[in-house]
């Protein structure tokens, strides 16, 4: 700016010289070649009043137009000025209004869900009781197997009870795995009415190593349906004398499905810039340390920048683009860990790997 | 001994008759069964005193709750030991059920060895 001003100003000056000078040399031309005999008859000031009284209001004129202009060069600028914060001001605003406009879409989508949780609550119960029953009578099939084999060791033995014994142990496999499959099915229900019926679990001791492998399993399949899945290499380490740590595993199955859903869209976002060289690979482990228990989830995707590490746990940070995040994730996630006396660090290259930390303490 | 279970799904009868099969022959239990909270009062008011010494009740029925029935048998026949079975295993049902009286509160799905724990105890008194 003051730059900008001295060399105005100089320029200006010089344009001042300038003119000035042209305007004598203008008037000793009229002295030496118009008038000559007047000249001749000899110089004297007072008949040449009136050229001073020219030259004075020539020279105030020129004040005046370059004060003008002077003036106007200064209007101009804060013109400029106003305009480009103006400009700045309406990109501010549409940058603001773009936001709003996310967030009414996040709250809409957001809206949809919670609908969709009661949905699901409802639906879970339903499916819950003739699950128990699918369950319940395979278990009592699988005792009267028992007992009718009882009863047949009873006989003579030849080829025909030898025969029923066989089926009979096929029957049991059948029925034990119609048991397994439905357990495992009732499972999945009880995790999804656990989240539905939100937050008001217990901290109890619980065995961190199951609570990994059914919510892993879960986060898996449910990014294998949504919308864009991607194929990752799962890898569950997990240590087996693990002991039972203190938690709330409704909050903290939150916790493992988060990470993973984070690592999942962080490795898509991977896959959709190198394509098929990539193979994602997510790693979650356990380890049993002497003060407290550690999880590590890991995936090997694009890595998290130094600059914006501090700023993962903010709420409302999100690097996804539009609707797809709310920014809460993680936020949610450390406020849970916090809940629980632990510790979350993140760990990451660029371009190599993320990796979250999380250390629980023992049960004292 | 005569209990009485309550619940509005009709293969719970064919059930709880398979799983206490042996209890049933063998000991002297005897089940009975109502499918909804009224049919559950009817039974109960068959004979004076009830022959019902224990009720085991769902929570989710259509018409009467298994919560509702449970304050009408506290009220009506205040001997009778009521516990619930639920499918809703959060504690807002469990406080209201051992705020009402009721004596237990078994989960869905049921775990047949602590059921038939809780009716052995209760035969040998």
């Amino acid at each position: 700016m003051e730059k900008a001003a001295k060399r105005y100003m100089g320029l200006s000056r010089h344009r001042i010289f300038s003119t000035l000078l042209l305007i004598v040399l203008l008037l000793d031309s009229n002295l030496i070649y118009g008038n000559t005999e007047k000249a001749v008859e000899g110089f004297s000031i007072d008949s040449y009043w009136w050229l001073f009284l020219i030259f004075g209001f020539f020279l105030f004129s020129i004040g005046y137009m370059v004060k003008k202009t002077q003036k106007d060069q200064v209007f101009a600028k804060e013109k400029e000025l106003w305009k480009k914060m103006e400009i700045s001001f309406s990109s501010e605003i549409e940058k603001l209004k773009e936001t709003i406009d996310a967030t009414h879409l996040q709250l809409i989508q957001q809206e949809k869900l919670a609908s969709l949780g009661q949905l699901t609550a409802g639906i879970a119960h339903e499916i819950k009781n003739p699950l128990n029953f699918v369950n319940n009578f395979s278990e009592l099939s699988i005792e009267y197997v028992d007992e009718i084999n009882e009863a047949v060791e009873k006989l003579e033995q030849n080829e025909t009870t030898e025969d029923i014994k066989s089926l009979l142990g096929d029957v049991k496999v059948n029925l034990t795995k119609i048991l397994q499959h439905g357990s495992r099915a009732d499972g999945i229900v009880r995790s999804m009415l656990m989240h539905s019926r939100g937050g008001k679990g217990i901290k109890e001791p619980t065995d961190l190593n199951e609570l990994i492998k059914e919510y892993v399993n879960l986060a898996f399949h449910g990014m294998r349906a949504s919308k864009n899945p991607i194929n990752v290499d799962i890898k569950v380490q997990l240590e087996e004398e693990l002991p039972k740590v203190l938690l709330n595993p409704e909050d903290f199955s939150r916790v493992i499905l988060n990470l993973c859903k984070n690592a999942f869209d962080a490795m898509r976002d991977k896959t959709e810039l190198l394509g098929k060289d990539y193979l994602p690979k997510l790693s979650v482990s356990t380890k049993n340390l002497q003060d407290g228990v550690m999880l590590v989830v890991e995936d090997n995707g694009p890595g998290v920048p130094e600059e914006i590490r501090d700023k993962l746990l903010m709420p409302f940070f999100t690097t996804k683009k539009g609707t797809e995040g709310t920014g809460l994730g993680l936020s949610i996630t450390h406020d849970i860990i916090k809940d629980h006396e632990g510790v979350l660090e993140i760990d990451s290259q660029v371009g190599e790997y993320t990796r979250f930390i999380i250390l629980i303490p023992k049960i004292h | 001994m005569k209990i009485l279970i309550v619940d509005d799904e009709r293969d719970v009868e064919m059930l709880f008759r398979q799983k206490f099969r042996k209890e049933t022959r063998s000991e002297n239990l005897e089940l009975v069964f109502a499918f909804s909270g009224v049919e559950a009062l009817e039974i109960l008011g068959e004979s004076d005193p009830p022959s019902v010494v224990y009720v085991f009740s769902d929570i989710n029925m259509p018409g009467m709750t298994g919560l509702e029935l449970l304050d009408k048998i506290k009220e009506r026949f205040p001997q009778i030991n009521v516990s619930m079975i639920s499918a809703y295993g959060d504690s807002e049902n469990f406080n209201k059920a051992i705020k009402s009286g009721a004596k237990e509160f078994f989960t869905k799905p049921i775990d047949f060895e602590s059921l038939k724990e809780e009716i052995r105890n209760l035969m040998k008194t």
